[in-house]
């Protein structure tokens, strides 16, 4: 090989690159290790992880995820394919994005989605960043501050860097605060609020004239939602926003650490040239069979550069194909079951933990499966307590409350035993 | 690969469902929430059972092309082999179940992945420490950019809002720029396509927040003047950003943090060996030199004195955390993400060094420039190659050099020629994905080819003899390649219309 | 062989403008919407909103491109073909008869600094 590159060494080959620029050492890692040794050493990793019963959702939820999921999502075909740019041989992958695609529009109510983002809160970052664009000469954007904080930092991140201006809704009763949202419009300069369906509280909530107070001033509404809850509450759709954003996790994708998980952003016919990120569209190949490619490519980076819509370039192809799966073999009324479950499952939680005394109501609204107590006890004490008994919970917010989550996964008798351990604390 | 033309919709048979959730050990439901906050209609997923969704998605899967099916000579892409010891590291049970909130010390074995990680990046690349908050590679940019502009903003140099680009360079570097509050400048480059340091000079200012380049760049030439730019822009006060993009050859060689490069980001789906998933996941870690380690966006993951991990600078914790939390983090550029990063994929690129390990880690980039030189070399009578001179990892070719086009006597043209898309698609024939096409845009009829150190000389000789042939086509008669390609699941999609009328959703088909 | 219309100017850009009083109509020149390929989708500007000679007032997509539109005049910009925004494919089948907006321009002397006929058909070299 090297003579017919006409070189004498492999070294040769680098004999354009300054000779002090070449690293000489050796490097600081460890000596190569076989497939076993790999395997010892992440065992002994693993060991030094606490598997806890998790009872905290706050962005990660530990959801049923069925056997086939995984299943699918390791065939080869799916996992080592590259972006779909050459359709003839990505069918596979093209179809799996469209019924995605689908399913978010069917979770929604909306019109277009995209084919996946990294996550929720760069999602609603992007979708703070699109305001601006889709509305007349309006710049600022309003932000509840009953987002969840990962989303809200996120968004302000972003914000900071690109200029859009932001103003943090306060909350009222545990909501963001409708009051504050019409102030605000006043001035006229708003180009979108942004606002969650179910809250940081765990608070389900009610969103009537928001969308109304928000159009009226010729600016947008975009929803923060979790797509699992969808499939049992008001869709964006029917709350009247134009822009939904938030993260898949909830379909079924373990918690892994924070990832990787997939976000998701849906909006209305009138904003897809706005929307970032890919998009497959079905249409025919030349001997009329139907097909499926990537389109709508000029908004995308690779043709706009620093016109296109967003720089978004990889997404989370795989976890789309994840959830997809997950919401196939689910179907409605299996999401609805599993919201059921975890509405009835988390109820329970926060009726027994009442009794107990130790805690007291925050809030008197609707939850689903999520929700917070002030804790009338150290801290401290309770997570000792409750780590101890092998539970996550209890997490500590910026407020000082404490915030619970049970999902379908969490049974009457794993309940019982936390309470228990509450009641000895 | 067999066509197969069925949609999920369209298994939906009322009634039916795939899975299993056990009894029911509760009576309470959703019903009782409120009905104004509950969806009038049940939503609208098909009902299909387990065997359905099974067959439907593997049959899917066999009209798809992998790494695993065949040859992927995309450049810039770096599609090498996906070790499957990463596949069962990423998915023990174990770390699949952590939540991301759970307390630092219930999460020592997590944690130390972050930790060992960010020393094993270092060390490759000759920086002082790394965040892996970014999913992606874009995300990665994006996140530099920022570190950029906030250590400019935080020395009070607020003037400096622009970034110098090459005209070589991908576009998700101008786009970064720009979603970051960045004006784009662009430095030309000079025939033999390396940026031209004539040009450079004249742009430098203290309004030049720094400069983004890729080494080798997008043509696969290592910029030999990168000493001299990095003193440039470093003389101005700007900063230097690595586009990780191309690290595959400099793995084991060389390291950006010894060419003056103070941010870089690695797509860790691409040199560190994690699947590229049809589009994704990736991670994009972000690593820095030490001055601007204050920057990192967090939260990050950092050792104590007393040897424990403990992440910093996260949002929304507990009250009575919170002082203790933000300590060292008031300089932080921000959080980029929702919590850290992609776990899972950095969990397999930790095995894949792990696997390769010091003495392996300086076989990389030689093995890879030694294959791309060696397909340039032999294949450069059938296809144009602009820059002649030794490559890096990959390099570019601008079309064929007989494209079997033929004018008529008045100067008309009588046969279109084949062009690169053409080549692309009658490559798909012979059972290997295409290269990457019409990129960079600096040649018109670009074909971007990188091999990567992981393809036998069997499999590149092969890649050889179809090219050749496919060349011999073109000059012969091109209508076979302008037709192809003829053995995948589909011939060529119509894209004019998918744009025109976009159907973009199942429920949207009449 | 692309069509050039004499009577017309034209800017370094391939727009071309018919000048009428002191309304000047644009659109994109044959050559231009053939570089372009299959026009998708043309992002064009309001009524009444102003323009400044070289500045870009709008975009015309095709599958793999996205061509900035650059203005050749400053002014208002008073009428936008409705046809195009539900088939710009009107641009590629007759370049001239598909006009993207009509300027009421603020500076009717700028047109003398456009190509002729003659000079952008040696432009582009036919």
């Amino acid at each position: 090989m090297l003579d017919r590159v006409g070189v004498k060494s492999l070294d040769d080959l680098y004999s354009d690159v300054p000779k002090d620029v070449i690293f000489k050492g050796e490097y600081d890692l460890p000596a190569a290790m076989s497939e076993q040794e790999v395997r010892d050493f992440f065992e002994s990793l693993d060991s030094k992880d606490e598997k806890l019963k998790v009872f905290v959702g706050q962005g990660a939820y530990d959801h049923y995820t069925p056997s086939v999921v995984p299943y699918i999502t390791s065939r080869s075909e799916f996992l080592t394919a590259y972006t779909p740019y050459q359709a003839e041989i990505s069918q596979g992958t093209l179809r799996y994005i469209f019924e995605y695609q689908s399913m978010i529009c069917a979770l929604t109510g909306l019109d277009i989605s995209n084919a996946s983002m990294y996550d929720g809160p760069t999602a609603a970052a992007e979708a703070v960043k699109m305001a601006p664009t889709c509305t007349k000469r309006k710049s600022r954007v309003l932000v509840s501050s009953s987002l969840l904080p990962n989303v809200i930092k996120t968004i302000q991140t972003y914000s900071y860097y690109h200029g859009t201006e932001l103003t943090l809704i306060p909350c009222k009763d545990g909501q963001t605060c409708l009051d504050s949202v019409k102030a605000e419009l006043a001035r006229n300069d708003v180009a979108g609020l942004i606002a969650p369906s179910v809250n940081r509280y765990g608070i389900v909530e009610d969103l009537t004239g928001f969308a109304e107070a928000v159009h009226g001033e010729g600016g947008i509404f975009i929803e923060y939602c979790d797509p699992s809850a969808l499939a049992v509450l008001k869709t964006p759709a029917e709350w009247g926003a134009d822009i939904a954003v938030g993260d898949g996790q909830s379909l079924g994708i373990p918690m892994s650490f924070g990832g990787p998980y997939v976000g998701f952003m849906a909006c209305r016919n009138e904003y897809v040239r706005k929307l970032p990120g890919r998009i497959v569209g079905e249409t025919t190949d030349t001997e009329g069979r139907r097909c499926f490619c990537l389109t709508l490519q000029a908004r995308e980076q690779h043709i706009r550069r620093e016109k296109a819509t967003s720089n978004i370039c990889s997404n989370e192809s795989l976890m789309a194909l994840f959830v997809t799966v997950y919401m196939s073999l689910m179907g409605p009324k299996g999401l609805k079951e599993v919201n059921d479950r975890s509405y009835a499952a988390a109820h329970y939680l926060h009726d027994e933990l009442l009794k107990t005394g130790k805690f007291a109501e925050v809030f008197d609204k609707p939850f689903l499966k999520e929700f917070v107590l002030k804790p009338l006890m150290p801290v401290e004490r309770l997570h000792i307590k409750l780590h101890d008994g092998g539970f996550f919970a209890a997490l500590e917010t910026e407020e000082g409350y404490v915030s619970f989550c049970a999902t379908e996964r969490r049974t009457k008798a794993e309940i019982d035993a936390l309470v228990a351990l509450v009641k000895e604390a | 690969m067999k066509y197969y033309d069925k949609l999920i919709f369209e298994l939906s048979k009322e009634g039916r469902v795939g899975y299993s959730l056990g009894k029911n050990e509760w009576t309470s439901t959703t019903d009782e929430i409120p009905a104004g906050l509950r969806r009038s209609e049940a939503v609208g997923l098909p009902q299909v059972s387990e065997v359905d969704v099974v067959r439907h998605y593997t049959n899917l899967s066999q009209m798809n092309f992998g790494v695993d099916t065949g040859f992927y000579p995309l450049g810039s892409c770096t599609m090498k082999y996906n070790p499957k010891i990463n596949e069962e590291i990423a998915g023990m049970k174990g770390f699949l179940g952590l939540h991301p909130l759970q307390p630092a010390s219930t999460v020592q074995g997590a944690l130390e992945v972050y930790y060992n990680m960010d020393k094993a990046l270092s060390a490759i690349t000759g920086m002082a420490s790394f965040t892996f908050d970014p999913c992606a590679g874009a995300h990665g940019e994006l996140t530099g950019l920022m570190i950029m502009r906030q250590y400019h903003i935080l020395n009070g140099d607020l003037k400096r809002t622009k970034v110098i680009v090459p005209d070589s360079a991908h576009g998700t570097n101008p786009a970064s720029a720009a979603v970051c509050g960045l004006e784009v400048v662009v430095v030309k480059s000079k025939a033999d396509g390396l940026v031209d340091v004539n040009d450079l000079k004249p742009l430098l200012g203290d309004d030049i927040a720094g400069i983004m380049m890729t080494n080798p760049n997008t043509l696969g030439l290592f910029e030999k003047d990168i000493e001299e730019i990095a003193a440039l822009i470093h003389g101005c006060g700007g900063l230097l950003y690595y586009d990780g993009a191309n690290m595959n050859p400099l793995i084991g060689v060389a390291r950006p943090g010894d060419m003056g490069f103070d941010i870089l980001h690695l797509n860790l789906h691409k040199s560190f060996s994690t699947p590229h998933g049809g589009g994704g996941p990736g991670s994009g870690p972000v690593g820095v030199c030490g001055k601007l380690v204050p920057y990192l966006p967090v939260p990050k993951v950092v050792k104590d004195e007393y040897g424990q991990f403990k992440v910093r600078g996260r949002a929304g914790v507990g009250k009575s955390d919170v002082r203790k939390n933000a300590d060292g983090c008031e300089k932080s550029a921000g959080e980029v993400s929702g919590f850290l990063g992609n776990f899972g994929v950095i969990l397999r690129a930790y095995a894949y060094i792990l696997t390769l390990g010091r003495e392996n880690v300086k076989l990389v980039g030689k093995y890879a420039t030694l294959g791309a030189n060696y397909i340039k070399e032999s294949l450069k009578e059938y296809y144009k190659l602009p820059i002649p001179t030794v490559c890096k990892h990959e390099f570019v070719y601008d079309g064929l050099v007989n494209d079997g086009s033929r004018k008529a006597a008045d100067g008309t043209t009588e046969r279109e020629g084949a062009t690169t898309l053409d080549v692309a698609k009658r490559l798909l024939d012979f059972g290997f994905h295409a290269p990457t096409i019409y990129f960079p845009l600096l040649f018109h009829q670009a074909i971007m080819i990188e091999p990567t150190e992981t393809e036998s000389i069997e499999t590149m000789d092969a890649f050889i003899d179809v090219m050749k042939e496919i060349a011999l086509e073109a000059a012969e008669d091109p209508a076979i390649l302008k037709s192809a390609p003829h053995n995948a699941p589909i011939t060529r999609p119509d894209e004019t219309t998918a744009a025109r009328q976009p159907i973009l959703k199942y429920q949207d088909e009449e | 062989m692309s069509k050039v219309i004499e009577g017309l100017r034209y800017s370094e850009d391939h727009e071309w403008v018919k000048v009428e009083g002191n309304i000047a109509t644009i659109g994109i020149t044959d050559y231009a919407q053939k570089e372009l390929g299959d026009i998708t989708y043309a992002d064009l500007p309001e009524v009444d909103d102003e323009v400044e000679a070289g500045d870009e007032f709008g975009a015309l997509e095709s599958v793999k491109a996205s061509s900035e539109l650059l203005c050749p005049v400053s002014g208002k910009v008073v009428e936008v073909n409705p046809e195009l925004e539900d088939a710009p494919e009107k641009i590629n089948e007759d370049a001239y008869e598909a006009w993207i907006i009509k300027v009421e321009m603020s500076d009717p002397a700028q047109v003398d600094a456009l190509l002729d006929a003659a000079a952008y058909k040696a432009k582009i070299g036919e």
